[in-house]
């Protein structure tokens, strides 16, 4: 049996759903030969430590009555520099301006010689090419799938699934709460503003939901395919980004009429980054309601494949988390 | 009706003019010339494509004066658009003047607004517009989405395109 231990970095929605698919796993984990032990899980408000496993049932009912998670005012980086263990999975939220916590976590990780896996954006959009140095430097393992797509593999499907293939582009839907949006717009003949409101209200959309509706969030997704898959090196910067806050219900409606929805849809390849709402054929494989996510990946060899998926939500993103951890930890 | 003439005009000074004098004489309506100065034809003559509006009696009467001036006539057609694009546009879609988009793309003469539906629901709201334009040929379409981008950004409107074509 091979023990993996590991912090949590970030223990909101994706930390926590990260703790019950740990919890809900630990038999089949260990039907494959790993037990994963978890020896610290941090929040913004500081961390619960036990380099003998801290207990993930008492971690989320703590978090649910209390808030927090924090026994200790200990702090991310403290833990992975004065903790021993070899995966850090960092879950704390994206912030694209300066990569946030996140990434000085993830600096620290690889400087200590530890493997990380994320669902944070943020540090992968600025610092790719630093991050990617940083962890070749230590030899250190560095997996993302959760960072693109939720649940749905499209990173390791395009490199690893389909190796040897060339990529040509991809084109999706990258972003749940924009779909949502658009669909309920053209279902309910409903406005912008009114949609929106209801998607707050649900929990879909951020109470500031200006990094979904305005083609960000799926901006950076691309930034992230765009250096994991194509090998390019680029950020958000290069990304043309046009949102869907100016889109009516009368042009989804006249759309729809002659056979079409609109769609917030993000394309990559060699030569561009795009996102931009466009018109999408109603039975085209990309034209998938409510917030399901969807990605077609054009290859070289096996043409068009297309995966569809959930793109939020914690066990559908941590269900991306296991599978790397697996990748990494489960043929050793 | 609108129809397409190949000609071939050989590469002395002048022959443009013996070439337009009868479209003038036989009062057609001259859309575009498309002047293939690099190309050659194995005759050593130029190639020019041109586009023309004219009652169906005078197309022969054209064709014979041409003819007199020396211009050979490759071949005569109905213009036929064969590429199409639908697209829709979101904003001060009327009062930035819709016909002036519509015009800027029927001017061309190789491409055409052809379906146009608007959705105006008030004065201070978004308007929506879903318009199809046809187009000879898939260059020349791109020509014509070319001109509708650069209209759509001064006048500030959001132009959705078909997930097939390049944004």
């Amino acid at each position: 049996m091979k023990t993996v231990c590991c912090s949590i970095l970030g223990f909101g929605a994706i930390g926590q759903g990260v703790a019950e698919v740990l919890l809900m796993k630990r038999e089949y984990l260990e039907s494959i030969g790993l037990e994963v032990k978890v020896v610290a899980v941090v929040d913004s408000k500081g961390a619960t430590v036990n380099p003998q496993g801290v207990d993930l049932t008492d971690c989320l009912s703590r978090k649910r009555t209390s808030g927090t998670v924090a026994l200790e005012n200990i702090t991310g980086v403290e833990v992975i520099r004065s903790i021993d263990h070899e995966l850090v999975i960092e879950t704390t939220p994206t912030n694209i301006k300066t990569g946030g916590a996140g990434l000085q976590n993830m600096l620290a990780a690889f400087q200590t010689g530890k493997d990380v896996i994320t669902s944070n954006k943020g540090p992968l959009t600025l610092k790719y090419r630093e991050l990617m140095e940083t962890a070749k430097a230590s030899g250190s393992n560095f997996r993302f799938e959760a960072t693109v797509g939720g649940s749905m593999p499209v990173i390791n499907l395009a490199n690893e699934v389909l190796a040897g293939n060339k990529v040509i582009s991809i084109k999706g839907i990258l972003n749940g709460t924009c779909n949502y949006i658009l669909t309920r717009m053209l279902e309910e003949r409903a406005s912008y503003t009114d949609i929106l409101a209801e998607s707050m209200q649900l929990g879909i959309a951020e109470t500031d939901p200006t990094y979904d509706v305005e083609g960000i969030d799926t901006a950076c997704k691309l930034v992230i395919l765009a250096n994991a898959i194509f090998g390019l090196d680029v950020t958000f910067k290069d990304v043309k980004v046009t949102g869907i806050t100016k889109v009516t219900p009368e042009a989804l409606e006249m759309a729809y009429e002659r056979g079409y929805v609109i769609k917030l849809i993000g394309e990559v390849s060699r030569e561009r980054i795009h996102v931009a709402p466009r018109l999408v054929p109603i039975n085209h494989p990309l034209a998938v309601g409510g917030t399901l996510n969807v990605a077609s990946v054009d290859t070289e060899l096996a043409g068009e494949i297309t995966v569809t998926g959930k793109g939020a939500g914690p066990v559908e993103t941590a269900s991306a988390i296991l599978s790397d951890l697996i990748a990494i930890y489960g043929n050793l | 009706m609108r129809i397409s003439m190949d000609i071939e005009l050989k590469d002395v000074p002048g022959q443009m003019l013996l070439a337009l004098q009868p479209l003038s004489e036989c009062k057609a309506n001259l859309i575009t010339v498309l002047h293939h100065h690099q190309k050659r034809t194995p005759r050593k003559t130029v190639p020019v494509q041109l586009i023309l509006e004219t009652r169906p009696e005078s197309i022969e009467i054209i064709k014979a004066k041409l003819e007199e001036n020396g211009i050979r006539v490759v071949r005569v057609g109905e213009h036929r658009f064969r590429e199409s694009l639908n697209v829709v546009l979101i904003g001060h879609v009327v009062h930035t003047g819709i016909q002036d988009t519509i015009d800027e793309i029927d001017k061309t003469g190789f491409a055409e607004v052809v379906d146009l539906s608007l959705s105006m629901p008030g004065i201070n709201l978004l308007s929506s517009a879903f318009i199809r334009i046809d187009a000879v040929c898939k260059e020349d379409l791109q020509k014509a989405l070319n001109i509708l981008k650069e209209v759509s950004a001064k006048k500030d409107l959001l132009m959705v395109l078909p997930i097939d074509i390049q944004a």
